[in-house]
């Protein structure tokens, strides 16, 4: 389960690699600028630069399989970064299997999400802007992905998150959008400051940043300095892929238009943590255990924790945002055991089928006027085929039937729990599988079947053009995707090996007992939710279901009061010790010393008092004279030899 | 070494042009604007000539130009320029013509106004140039006067009180530090020479450590008002926020970095073993500074002085940057001295713009501005995004460095200097939230008008440089590190270093 990462051989040529991150990056700056004049071809424009970015990582992809084996890991020196004296920092990018795969990803998904947006965002004042921001996250995550060096990932991982920040807020004359946009940015900004120290960290006990290098040497770190590292780092991804306890950023991030919210917040922004810990899995590794189990232990927990949530939402986005939550909790318990490669199988599995939900979600709404609460919904797959069949693929996936997409990735990353033996890591997943398959379903049921519940609902309109051309592909990669990690195939773990060594997997009946037991847990929280929500009698029964759990439905509908908590804890004794600095300490009392010894000479001195502000300037005059003076008694001395 | 003595021409071009002004009459407004722009301009041109003609890669001074004066009292007038000068120098000029054109909107007595500001611009690039200390001193000083008669006249409400609290604070330090030359210049005497202001004579003149600490507490008193360090700093939020816009931007951008260019330039080079010894509290000071600045800049109600206790916490920064011994510290503190000049400089401009839009700076007098001035709105936040350290753009590169090589030298005192950039986006953002966001729910922002051609011409170069210095920092980085690290080793060089301090051999 070592990582192998780092020992780059000969190498493969890249095909015009910078222009994976370029082309994005070119749309981002002409659309920010031009935007207003380029108008309604904007959308067009972003869905093109992402588009050749996507056929770039393609061709780049192609090379790379071409590759023998041993050769394929190569990096490509663009130009100088951050650099003075030992410490050397470049911009280069590392083109491997395991950031190829995730430009795959991001391109993939990003165009499907960009086209989807031409109709979503249809009609909006600010069209070219949103279109330019969603070029300019594409080339940020870009680079995140394909950063050769952690300070060059760290700032793609910013840049994300500012891009986050602007599409969060993206309607800003909503207070509720701007207040969750800085919230966003300033939960990340905590992650980021561990994630920074991290870095100091690394480059203290390596002297290099690159991610060869600290891969390489972190099997001789001392297991403190790898612990502390690694958790520093890890800090920094409970930001950004919103795990506890920083996760409270995210369902807030649901203001923001719903294609970001596929996109963003769910496809791939969120999934950067997974990547990056997979990337320097030596280094948690090397901390001999502790790390590792800190990550699965918080993948776990919050993998639960959300879930439970998840479960009492209303709204529908909500409910997504809850259920990424959860699942990239499953991510971070799969890293958390070892199994790198099937956590970022479950992040590529994870990217159709939520990208997918969200924009299902979104088209929904669309239809909707706007409306997000399940309540008003009901019955929608009759008037909306398309976004009722794909959603119902998507359903399907996550919630780990098989042969949907979802169930080989949940069902992989289970496994390997069980077979690294850690069975209340195992036993937690497989609860939250019970869970998922609830919350789903009940969204599932109580949007698009039953009866219509709302006049709108009647003459609901189906997908547009634009958003079918995303939803369809999504939806088939969501039932059959699991192919990328069937065994005998070109499996995904195989290909990521070089990079993040094997994942281990049970053998024989075990591997059949164990996918059974998740898949009967599966159905049995669809039965549970059909009971409830569909079923005649459906109410009674969800009274009786509900009244012994009370207080947990209770306080799963408040969110389990955590903002308050942090309200309280934090940010209020903070404003108040930030007002305590600037009234008492600084006005009253430093500048009040100030101000009393001035008081007092002027006091002492009564014959300065009434003119005590011509005082100064009387004394700037004879001052700028005697300036004057000098100066030309010295000019003149030079003049005259 | 170059054709042109562009640095001179540099330095007197400014006060030449003020001097033909007092020739035009005071009724010619447009004409002394327009003076002042073409004057100011040809300044910024000249300086490049200084840019184009520096080498990289030396660390001494460059195009000294060296002239006898007073030769008895062993006064010269020697002018220089190396890597801690070159950017502070660049960065004056650049921002004259845009404190010229924001001056615009200036409608009162304009010949004086723009006279003082031109006659600032050579003292500012007096004190960044001078290699003689009596040469440096009179520069030192003749800042002062523009600048306080710039609060005090063209200033807002309370510009009077200001002005002398600046006047007063910035006075009483310099007094220390005079002495402290005078000391120096006496004690250059002694074996064969005469007694010597010249500079570049008196960096290796050996001291006693006490008789070093006495003196390097005498600049200090000086410098330390002027960058600021807390407790030294409340002229700073006042003063800011009563001064015209120009003159805020010269405060924040020039003016404090002289403080910063003084303890480099004389503190650490004259007294390492003194500036080495008091490192750690210095360094302490530093990170209170950037906690506390940040702290209160949280809860500002006005935007002006929002900004100006940033400039507390940002400078923390850079005297941190400087004094943790190492060349990334130092290289990274030079490069913040410019950078923090260019963000905070930037948002000085914007709270003008918005001022002269709104005539307040009350941040609840505004919300939802995005959609009026959505041009000026976008900008503001690149600068604000700047100022919080975003990766890509300036404030990034300089910051990192300076918090890597805390880490290097002092360990986990990186945490709270750190959390510094955590705060920072907190009240930033927050203020940008309550300027920006939201509905409007004042009338009066309704209907604003955006973007001016002159303010384009304004905040398109700087936005430029701001991206420029974040996305490739290297040609500025290769000018500033060889000097850097020339310094840094003054500073360790001395007497003992600890052995933590690797990173200041690098090759």
């Amino acid at each position: 389960m070592m990582g192998v990462q780092g020992e780059v051989a000969a190498g493969f040529e890249p095909v015009l690699a910078p222009l994976i991150i370029g082309l994005p990056l070119a749309g981002a700056v002409v659309l920010l600028i031009f935007g207003k004049r380029i108008g309604r071809l904007s959308g067009v424009l972003a869905c093109g630069t992402i588009g050749l970015a996507a056929v770039a990582g393609l061709l780049n992809f192609i090379a790379l399989l071409g590759a023998p084996e041993e050769s394929r890991s190569t990096t490509q020196h663009l130009f100088d970064f951050i650099s003075v004296g030992r410490f050397q920092t470049g911009v280069d990018l590392l083109l491997d299997p395991l950031s190829l795969v995730m430009v795959m990803v991001v391109t993939g998904v990003g165009t499907l999400i960009h086209v989807y947006s031409i109709g979503y965002m249809h009609g909006d004042p600010r069209y070219p802007r949103f279109f330019a921001y969603l070029n300019l996250f594409a080339s940020f995550m870009l680079l995140l992905v394909l950063a050769d060096n952690l300070l060059l990932l760290y700032v793609g991982w910013e840049g994300v998150g500012l891009c986050s920040y602007l599409l969060i807020g993206f309607w800003f004359d909503r207070p509720s959008a701007a207040a969750a946009a800085k919230k966003a940015f300033l939960v990340n900004r905590i992650g980021d400051f561990a994630f920074l120290i991290g870095m100091f960290v690394l480059f203290g006990a390596i002297g290099s940043l690159t991610i060869g290098q600290i891969n390489e040497a972190a099997g001789a770190l001392s297991a403190g300095v790898a612990t502390t590292a690694a958790l520093l780092l890890f800090a920094g991804a409970t930001g950004k892929s919103a795990q506890i306890p920083l996760y409270v950023w995210l369902p807030d991030a649901m203001e923001g238009p719903t294609p970001v919210s596929a996109l963003i917040h769910a496809a791939t922004m969120v999934t950067a943590g997974v990547y990056m810990v997979a990337r320097f899995s030596p280094v948690f590794e090397a901390s001999g255990g502790t790390a590792l189990t800190v990550v699965g232990v918080i993948g776990a927990a919050t993998a639960l924790w959300a879930a439970l949530m998840a479960c009492t939402e209303y709204d529908i986005k909500r409910v997504l945002a809850y259920s990424t939550i959860s699942q990239l909790g499953y991510m971070f318990l799969a890293l958390g055991v070892g199994a790198y490669s099937i956590a970022v199988f479950h992040l590529v599995t994870h990217a159709f089928f939520k990208g997918l939900l969200f924009l299902g979600a979104g088209a929904v709404m669309h239809a909707l006027d706007g409306n997000t609460d399940m309540r008003h919904m009901g019955g929608l797959r009759r008037p909306m085929p398309i976004v009722g069949y794909t959603f119902m693929a998507g359903w399907l996936a996550i919630t780990g039937v098989i042969p949907f997409a979802g169930f080989w990735s949940k069902d992989a990353i289970l496994a390997a729990a069980w077979v690294e033996g850690n069975y209340v890591l195992w036993g937690v997943g497989v609860f939250t599988t019970l869970l998922t398959a609830f919350y789903m379903s009940r969204l599932y049921l109580r949007v698009f079947e039953g009866p219509l519940r709302t006049p709108e609902g009647t003459h609901a309109h189906d997908a547009p053009l634009t958003m079918a051309i995303a939803l369809v592909p999504l939806g088939v990669l969501s039932v059959a995707g699991g192919v990328i990690n069937l065994p005998g195939l070109l499996t995904l773990e195989h290909f990521l090996e070089p990079v993040v060594g094997e994942s281990l997997a049970p053998e024989g009946a075990l591997a059949f007992i164990l996918s059974g037991i998740a898949l009967v847990v599966a159905v049995a929280g669809i039965m549970l939710a059909r009971s409830i929500y569909m079923a005649s009698g459906a109410e009674a029964r969800r009274a009786r279901f509900v009244r012994p759990m009370a207080p947990l439905v209770n306080g799963a509908r408040h969110k389990f009061y955590v903002d308050e908590i942090y309200g309280r804890l934090i940010v209020l004794p903070g404003k108040r010790f930030a007002l305590f600095c600037a009234d008492v300490l600084d006005r009253r009392g430093i500048d009040g010393i100030v101000n009393g010894t001035a008081t007092l000479i002027g006091r002492t001195s009564q014959g300065l008092r009434h003119i005590q502000t011509g005082y100064v300037r009387n004394y700037a005059a004879t001052f700028l004279l005697g300036v004057v003076a000098v100066f030309s008694f010295l000019i003149l001395r030079v003049v005259a030899g | 070494m170059n054709d042109l003595p562009f640095l001179d021409l540099t330095l007197f071009l400014p006060l030449v042009g003020a001097l033909v002004m007092v020739l035009i009459p005071k009724r010619w407004e447009a004409l002394l604007r327009l003076a002042a722009l073409v004057v100011t301009t040809a300044t910024f041109v000249a300086s490049l000539g200084v840019l184009a003609s520096f080498e990289s890669g030396t660390p001494g001074f460059q195009q000294v130009t060296e002239l006898s004066w007073i030769p008895e009292w062993g006064i010269g007038y020697i002018t220089g320029v190396d890597g801690v000068s070159l950017w502070m120098i660049m960065l004056t000029t650049f921002l004259m013509p845009l404190c010229i054109l924001t001056s615009w909107t200036i409608k009162t007595q304009v010949k004086p106004y723009f006279i003082l500001l031109l006659t600032l611009e050579t003292g500012m690039l007096g004190v960044f140039s001078s290699l003689d200390m009596f040469l440096f001193y009179v520069f030192w000083e003749a800042v002062l006067v523009p600048m306080y008669f710039l609060i005090g006249m063209w200033g807002h409400g309370r510009r009077v009180y200001a002005a002398m609290k600046f006047f007063l604070f910035t006075l009483a330090g310099s007094l220390f530090m005079l002495l402290s030359i005078l000391y120096l210049y006496f004690a250059s005497q002694g074996s064969a020479a005469a007694p010597t202001f010249d500079y570049r004579s008196l960096v290796g003149t050996p001291l006693a450590l006490e008789v070093q600490i006495l003196l390097f507490l005498g600049f200090f008193a000086s410098f330390a008002v002027k960058v600021p360090l807390v407790p030294l700093h409340t002229w700073l939020p006042d003063a800011h926020t009563e001064a015209p816009t120009a003159g805020s931007v010269m405060l924040a951008a020039v003016l404090l970095k002289m403080g910063a260019y003084g303890l480099i330039r004389f503190g650490i080079a004259f007294f390492p073993d003194a500036a080495r010894l008091l490192a750690p509290a210095i360094i302490a000071l530093a990170i209170v500074g950037i906690l506390y600045g940040a702290l209160i800049a949280i809860v500002q109600h006005d935007v002006k002085r929002l900004v100006a206790y940033s400039s507390v916490a940002h400078l923390g920064f850079v005297v941190l940057g400087l004094f943790v011994g190492t060349i990334q510290g130092m290289s990274g503190g030079i490069l913040q001295m410019l950078n923090h000049g260019l963000s905070t400089g930037a948002l000085f401009l914007l709270v003008g713009a918005l001022y002269d839009r709104r005539h307040t700076r009350e941040i609840s007098e505004f919300g939802g501005l995005a959609r009026s001035v959505p041009v000026l709105a976008g900008i503001f936040l690149i600068v604000v995004l700047s100022s919080l350290g975003l990766p890509g753009l300036n404030g990034f590169a300089g910051e990192f460095l300076v918090l890597l090589a805390t880490y290097q030298s002092y360990g986990w005192w990186v945490i709270p200097a750190t959390f510094g950039i955590v705060l920072a986006a907190i009240y930033l953002l927050w203020a940008y939230q309550r300027v920006f966001h939201g509905a409007v729910s004042i009338e009066a922002n309704r209907n604003l008008e955006d973007f001016r051609m002159r303010e384009y011409v304004m905040f398109v170069p700087l936005v430029a440089l701001i991206v420029a210095i974040g996305v490739y920092p290297k040609p500025f980085l290769e000018r500033i590190e060889p000097s850097a690290k020339q310094i840094v080793r003054q500073l360790n060089d001395a007497s003992v270093i600890p052995e933590t301090r690797g990173l200041a051999e690098a090759p």
